[in-house]
């Protein structure tokens, strides 16, 4: 676990790409089987813990500690883990529930018991060899030889009732950086930086092979993942993919911007619509025994298909198909509020199912059968795509049509009227369209020059600021968030600012230094970590707010919910008077919506 | 006498009407009592400032010689009758020079602690603590979050990435008056025997410690045309101190692959840590932690907590729990240097 540690520790430090593979790295190479296994696991999602949530956290730090300091700690410091680790009181205090804090009655000022303060020390990180790259160690005062397969498998076998009290006692025995990496592993939101992909990246370096290689040979794998060590490291085979339905990483695009259409011939793309639901992939396979699997995970792995029966039924087909995830009634596909209606259920009852009929539309085919499609051009898996989805026969899935389109002049006339270039009913579920061009392989991630999207435009509003609020994480010290308003008549007859929406983006960092300073010198109230600001027709801070859509809402004051808000740019100069009123945002509303 | 009737916060900071005294005032008054010298507190253009002989030759240093136009030394724990008022500095462990004001008057007992710690400071006298009615105090640090390790250990986290990495130039922001000093008497404490470099900023503040009589060992200045070609490769595996604008500077740029590190209390925070880029976070601070804060309150035994800024909702919160009366005094202009608010420029502070 210290040593555990000591890699999340430096690599929250590490600013440079290249410094973290290679801290990553360095660790897998020196650390034994299991423990870089479950190392690796944590950095790639790939542990989760049935029993050990981010509201057991919560539990075990409200009994220590007082409401009022615990909420005033995480508001400053912005991250659970670390907030919990930094209060968490030291074990050799009053072990009794009270709220006076760690110190009191035990230390004396000026001195520190070694269980006291939490010291983050010099020795090297003990076991598993020497520390590549020791600068801030963490290994100190960590009693207990806990390592990390003992706390992976604790948390996977600990029921509900004892698991409180094993953290607590984990908890108890490691120094501050060992109980913020516990707590990162248990909440499982590392936040240092990493990607699933860099961790990927990482160990691949260690057998010199290409990070492709490693995704390709991972959906079948699982932690410890020691036969992957042994093939990186030359000890053993090539991992085969054992499961039927794996995952595989999903390809995406990049935004087109303005140059790009003089580049690019008009002649070696397809355009399809984007429609405005969740990225999934549905995928089904036969086990050696003939029994089969169906999976439908998000584009970044998760499995969801617990949560979608309808789905899974109807993939009687085995293959992998990469598609939107939409709710359809009557052959229309509806909007995202009303998808989101059924993501929000927990339980999947027969009502829900009948009221909201999931359905695939789909993009791609990555698999048919056992042939693996995704090195083969577009056209050619387009056209098994429609074979494939023909022989499913099913409503649940269609095709996603292709937009007809001879010039980049056509499309952009078919993408301002997509009712009337092939979308029909379905334009209000249009995002944009996506451009691809022909002989695209499917490769993972966001490879550069074969997918494009071309977003709908977004629509702009000029907002007034009334409340801004500090951020999370790097942004701690800043007022990053901004909820803004638009003027109506108010009950007096006069005018007044009704919120419409909140944004946490879309300026760059100086511009948010001089928010942050325009709002301390125009706070007119402090409600914790919220300040309001000055807001009148005359005094305040005019935002021009760009969004991809409202919606009707009765728990918002204004009756309209923006949906991806975000600060376009900043009217300094714009008189708050001079904003937009509501009348100007309710003339944007989907009739009858 | 009502505790209000002896000092009472004012815009221009406590102020005792019974002597007509100011204390650590953040704007031009007749007569300043001033705690220490950071520039929060010790400004210039009073008409007359009392306070230690190290805190006038901090300022005469930092603002010339005309700072204000009368000056008195007051010596540690000697009383200073000012009209029907009795005055006397006691040390506050914070910097060289650094007093609490003990205001004393018809039995009522007040003390303004200024800003204080009480972790050993080889570079100034430890903090004393004075039993009274009123207890005055800062909360830098007042949330839970922060309890600083032992400073000798964030020391040692230094040499130790000094020993790593050779080839590299550790460069430690740490602030100009007292941080940067104490480091410098910790560096050698635990045996480092090399020359310590130090930024231009750091010399006068730094030479007077010296001419204090605090040893410091062999101190160099980096000179401007040093840092450049051939004569960056001298600084390889040094350490050089800087303030803390300086590392994220072209200026600390142009050392060979540095080290960036910064010895601050707010260093326990990561995102703090992160947002400065500080790839090596130093936990040693000039102020009170929380535990310290708290055992500093009950020591003195005050019945009253008046807290003049930092985290001043917390402390009175904790205050409250254990049948103390914490009062937020909410002062303005508090913080600006030391170690209060590190992101924030002062005249932005001053009106948050
Ligand atoms: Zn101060
Ligand atoms: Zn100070």
């Amino acid at each position: 676990m210290n040593r555990f540690a000591w890699l999340l520790d430096r690599l929250a430090y590490e600013p440079r790409r290249n410094g973290k593979l290679a801290l990553i790295a360095d660790y897998l190479r020196t650390t034994p089987d299991p423990d870089r296994g479950y190392a690796l696991a944590a950095m790639t999602g790939g542990l989760v813990f049935q029993n050990a949530k981010p509201g057991l956290i919560r539990a075990l730090i409200a009994e220590r500690t007082d409401p009022v300091l615990f909420a005033l700690s995480y508001d400053y410091v912005g991250d659970l883990s670390e907030t919990v680790a930094l209060m968490w009181p030291a074990a050799n205090a009053n072990p009794s529930p009270s709220w006076g804090g760690a110190g009191v009655g035990g230390e004396r000022p000026g001195e520190r018991s070694s269980g006291g303060a939490p010291p983050t020390s010099l020795s090297s990180p003990q076991g598993g060899g020497e520390a590549p790259l020791s600068v801030s160690v963490a290994s100190g005062h960590n009693r207990a030889p806990l390592t990390l397969p003992d706390v992976v498998a604790g948390l996977q076998k600990s029921g509900k009732t004892e698991m409180p009290r094993l953290i607590a006692s984990w908890l108890d025995a490691l120094d501050e950086t060992g109980r913020w990496a516990l707590l990162k592993l248990i909440t499982g939101s590392l936040r240092i930086g990493v990607s699933a992909r860099l961790a990927k990246t990482a160990a691949a370096s260690l057998g010199g092979i290409a990070p492709d290689e490693v995704e390709q040979v991972w959906h079948g794998l699982e932690p410890p993942y020691t036969a992957l060590f042994a093939w990186l490291e030359g000890s053993g085979a090539r991992p085969e993919a054992t499961d039927p339905a794996p995952f595989r990483p999903v390809m995406l695009s990049h935004a087109i911007e303005d140059g790009d259409f003089d580049k690019l011939d008009a002649g070696e793309f397809a355009a399809e619509w984007k429609w405005d639901g969740i990225r999934v992939q549905a995928v089904a396979g036969t086990r050696p025994d003939g029994s089969r699997v169906v999976r439908l995970y998000s584009r970044t792995g998760e499995e969801i298909g617990g949560a979608f029966p309808d789905l899974t039924e109807a993939l009687t087909q085995d293959g992998a198909l990469d598609g939107e995830l939409l709710v359809m009634r009557d052959g229309v596909v509806q909007s995202f509020n009303t998808l989101q209606q059924r993501l929000n259920r927990k339980q999947v009852t027969p009502k829900m199912l009948a009221e909201f009929p999931a359905h695939i539309r789909a993009y791609d085919l990555l698999a048919e059968g056992d042939d693996d499609l995704r090195a083969h051009p577009y056209t050619e898996r387009r056209d098994r795509l429609e074979a494939f989805l023909g022989r499913l026969d099913s409503a649940r899935f269609d095709l996603s049509p292709c937009i007809p389109f001879a010039s980049w002049e056509e499309l952009t006339e078919a993408r301002a009227d997509p009712a009337s270039a092939g979308a029909g009913a379905d334009a209000e579920a249009v995002e944009g369209c996506m451009l691809k061009r022909l002989d695209s392989p499917y490769l993972p991630g966001r490879p550069k020059g074969y997918w494009y999207k071309w977003k709908r435009d977004a629509r702009l509003v000029d907002c007034v600021l009334m409340y801004a609020q500090r951020g999370h994480g790097k942004r701690s010290s800043f007022y990053s968030d901004y909820t803004f308003g638009v003027w109506r008549v108010g009950e007096e007859g006069a005018d007044e600012l009704v919120p419409v929406g909140k944004a946490y983006f879309g300026f760059t960092d100086e511009e948010l230094i001089e928010i942050d300073r325009y709002v301390r010198k125009n706070t007119l109230n402090r409600f914790g970590p919220v300040r309001e600001v000055t807001h009148t027709a005359s005094s305040g801070l005019v935002f021009e707010v760009a969004f991809e859509g409202l919606q009707r809402s009765t728990r918002h004051k204004s009756g309209i919910a923006m949906r991806f808000p975000r600060i376009s740019r900043i009217r300094w100069d714009k008189p708050p008077g001079e904003a937009d009123r509501i009348e100007a945002l309710e003339a944007l509303l989907p009739a009858g919506g | 006498m009502k505790p209000s009737d002896l000092l009472t916060p004012t815009p221009a900071g406590l102020y005792c009407p019974p002597a007509d005294i100011y204390i650590d005032p953040v704007r031009p008054v007749a007569r300043a009592l001033i705690t220490h010298g950071h520039s929060d507190h010790a400004r210039a253009g009073h008409g007359a400032v009392l306070a230690t002989r190290e805190t006038l030759a901090i300022m005469a240093l930092r603002y010339g010689e005309a700072f204000t136009s009368s000056q008195q030394a007051a010596a540690p724990g000697e009383t200073v009758r000012i009209g029907a008022v009795d005055v006397r500095f006691v040390p506050a462990g914070h910097v060289l020079g650094s007093a609490q004001v003990v205001v004393e008057h018809k039995g009522l007992r007040i003390v303004v602690s200024g800003d204080y710690k009480r972790e050993r400071d080889p570079t100034c006298a430890p903090f004393e603590p004075i039993t009274c009615d009123v207890f005055i105090t800062e909360a830098t640090f007042g949330l839970p979050v922060f309890r600083h390790p032992p400073a000798h250990a964030e020391t040692a986290k230094l040499l130790d990435s000094v020993r790593l990495f050779p080839e590299r130039t550790h460069i430690v922001g740490a602030y100009s008056l007292g941080k940067a000093q104490r480091l410098m008497a910790l560096i050698r404490e635990a045996g480092y025997e090399r020359p310590i470099y130090i930024h231009g900023a750091v010399e006068k503040i730094t030479e007077f410690y010296r001419v204090e009589g605090i040893p410091l060992g062999e101190i160099r200045k980096v000179e401007p045309g040093e840092r450049k070609a051939e004569g960056r490769k001298a600084f390889a595996g040094e350490i050089v101190i800087c303030p803390p604008s300086a590392i994220q500077d072209l200026w600390s740029r142009r050392f060979p692959d540095p080290v960036t590190a910064f010895a601050s209390g707010w260093m326990r925070v990561r995102a703090r840590a992160r947002q400065k880029g500080v790839e090596l976070p130093l936990i040693i601070s000039d102020h009170a932690d929380w535990d310290d804060l708290q055992a500093t309150i009950r020591e003195v035994g005050a019945g009253e907590i008046w807290i003049t800024h930092g985290e001043a909702e917390a402390l009175a919160h904790w205050c409250g729990t254990v049948g103390l009366k914490g009062t937020p005094l909410h002062l303005v202009g508090y913080g600006d240097e030391g170690e209060a608010e590190p992101d924030a420029k002062p005249a932005e502070e001053a009106s948050a």
